[in-house]
């Protein structure tokens, strides 16, 4: 059954890869904000803390909900529905996205064996994952879908909080999510700005400021 | 013993195949609230075509009269490798997927030949976008059947479906599942229905399939459309040969339970035809580009 959930993710990913219509990006997102805040209710059913509960259930409600709540505001306000023309095409994306996956598995194929609590395949999701959100910040130019590539980058690193640092301190995990949700926070805001001095929020653009 | 079974479904294949054809159409005409055409249509189409004459142009050569026959008989010799649900096909060795798929590969490069050898630079469009999609499908099928060759240890298609049992599905259900979403999309594709191109178009820029066999007529035209409805039952198969995972053995289970299956997958292309529209020709690269992506996830799900 988590194995079915790391597919999954496996698929937003490439999902995230090809698609160029924002409000469908930030949907994918969101679904996958829900898939990781149930990582932690099917991996460790019988020994269910409450902590863990709590952390599991915030994440759940912050990735999948609120966060898409703010960037869909902020994609409404800064009137950028589509990715036009990304540094490399959304097909070209996703033949890099299969060379991600190829990668990560080999990486986690080469690192020591942990024993690993909810899935096999969590490390190499977690790698794919952020594999995918650099692509995604390096290869597109609004700064939307750049939001959105490191929120993917930070889901990656979450599925190696899930997989091996569930016992991780209380607060740290906490702090983490809290971070997360203040960038995206702000650069809503800074977004909405940007979109407004200069009617559009093409990063490339954004060079000839100097001055 | 074991060959009567597989003798009856071959018969059964080749002579219901067309009948699938007929269901789609129904449930597409049911969906938009039509009555339609009778189930029956095709089989009348087919006789009408057969009773015709045949005209051909001055400029083609043999190759354009040998196309529709050597496709076809492409086709009928993939039925006698192609399993039907738990009934062995009735040649079966190791590899012999390999053979069933070049087999319907002859039998598309001689219809792409037939085409260019009319002249007419409109088909030449349709047998290139043609030869593009079959290149772009090709390397996926072929990743879908070495999964299934490393999930279930054998080589020869027969053996291979009749291991998908419920234990075996319950064992690796994700990867089944992801194959069979991919040979739905490759279903669709290499029988050139819709999202990918439009059967019922016959003179449309964007359209792919048809276009090619604009210039056949009367028995060549009959045999290109009996060889669509055989290829149609050959992908139907493989694909009911996964999804109904029932090999009690009996015969008069297991066949009741297959033609359900195929029955199943016809309703389903039909309804998918009546709520999508058709891909952007630009678009379908970019859709088989994520089906291979979801072939190699597949693929690393066994690799473990």
């Amino acid at each position: 059954m988590s194995d079915l959930i790391f597919v999954l993710l496996i698929l937003t990913g490439f999902v995230f890869l090809g698609s160029g219509r924002l409000q469908f990006s930030i949907r994918t997102l969101a679904l996958q904000g829900i898939l990781l805040g149930s990582i932690p209710f099917l991996g460790s059913l019988q020994g269910l803390m409450g902590r863990v509960t709590f952390i599991a259930s915030m994440s759940l409600i912050i990735k999948g909900l609120i966060l898409p709540y703010f960037l869909t505001r902020a994609m409404h306000r800064s009137k950028a529905m589509h990715e036009d023309h990304p540094y490399v095409g959304f097909t070209a994306s996703m033949l890099v996205g299969i060379v991600c996956l190829g990668v990560s598995f080999w990486l986690t194929s080469r690192l020591p064996v942990i024993e690993s609590k909810p899935s096999q395949m969590a490390i190499a999701v977690a790698f794919f994952n952020l594999f995918v959100g650099l692509f995604v910040i390096m290869s597109r130019r609004k700064a939307l879908t750049q939001v959105l590539g490191y929120l993917v980058m930070e889901n990656g690193a979450y599925i190696f909080g899930v997989a091996y640092a569930i016992e991780a301190p209380f607060l740290v995990e906490f702090g983490i999510l809290l971070d997360v949700f203040v960038a995206v926070f702000v650069m809503g805001i800074m977004i909405f700005h940007i979109s407004k001095s200069f009617d559009h929020i093409d990063t490339d653009q954004l060079s000839s400021l100097v001055e | 013993m074991l060959l009567i079974p597989s003798l009856a479904l071959l018969t059964i294949g080749l002579i219901g195949s067309p009948f699938l054809l007929g269901v789609i159409n129904r449930t597409k005409a049911i969906s938009a609230g039509r009555k339609g055409k009778p189930l029956l249509q095709v089989y009348f189409d087919l006789i009408k075509l057969l009773r015709k004459d045949v005209v051909y142009s001055r400029t083609t050569t043999w190759i354009f009269r040998a196309g529709p026959i050597i496709s076809l008989a492409g086709l009928v010799t993939g039925m006698l490798l192609m399993p039907h649900g738990g009934s062995p096909a009735i040649l079966a060795f190791s590899g012999d997927f390999v053979l069933l798929f070049y087999l319907l590969g002859i039998g598309r490069f001689f219809i792409i030949l037939a085409a260019l050898d009319v002249g007419s630079s409109f088909e030449g469009m349709g047998a290139s976008r043609e030869a593009l999609y079959s290149a772009l499908t090709e390397p996926i099928l072929f990743a879908v059947l070495v999964t299934l060759v490393r999930m279930t240890g054998e080589l020869s298609l027969s053996a291979m479906i009749i291991k998908m049992s419920p234990d075996f599905w319950a064992g690796s259900a994700a990867a089944l599942i992801l194959l069979i979403v991919i040979l739905f999309i490759l279903l669709l594709t290499e029988n050139s229905r819709i999202p990918i191109d439009d059967p019922n178009t016959h003179l449309e820029l964007t359209m792919i399939h048809e276009v090619m066999v604009l210039d056949h007529s009367g028995p060549d035209f009959g045999l290109i459309l009996y060889g669509s409805a055989l290829k149609m039952w050959i992908f139907s198969a493989l694909l009911t040969g996964l999804v109904i995972p029932l090999r009690s053995g009996i015969f008069w289970i297991d066949l009741p339970a297959f033609l359900a299956g195929m029955f199943l997958i016809a309703i389903g292309v039909g309804i998918v035809e009546s709520t999508m529209a058709r891909l952007r020709l630009l678009l379908v690269p970019r859709m088989l580009v994520g089906a291979t992506a979801i072939v190699a996830v597949c693929i690393f799900l066994t690799l473990k």
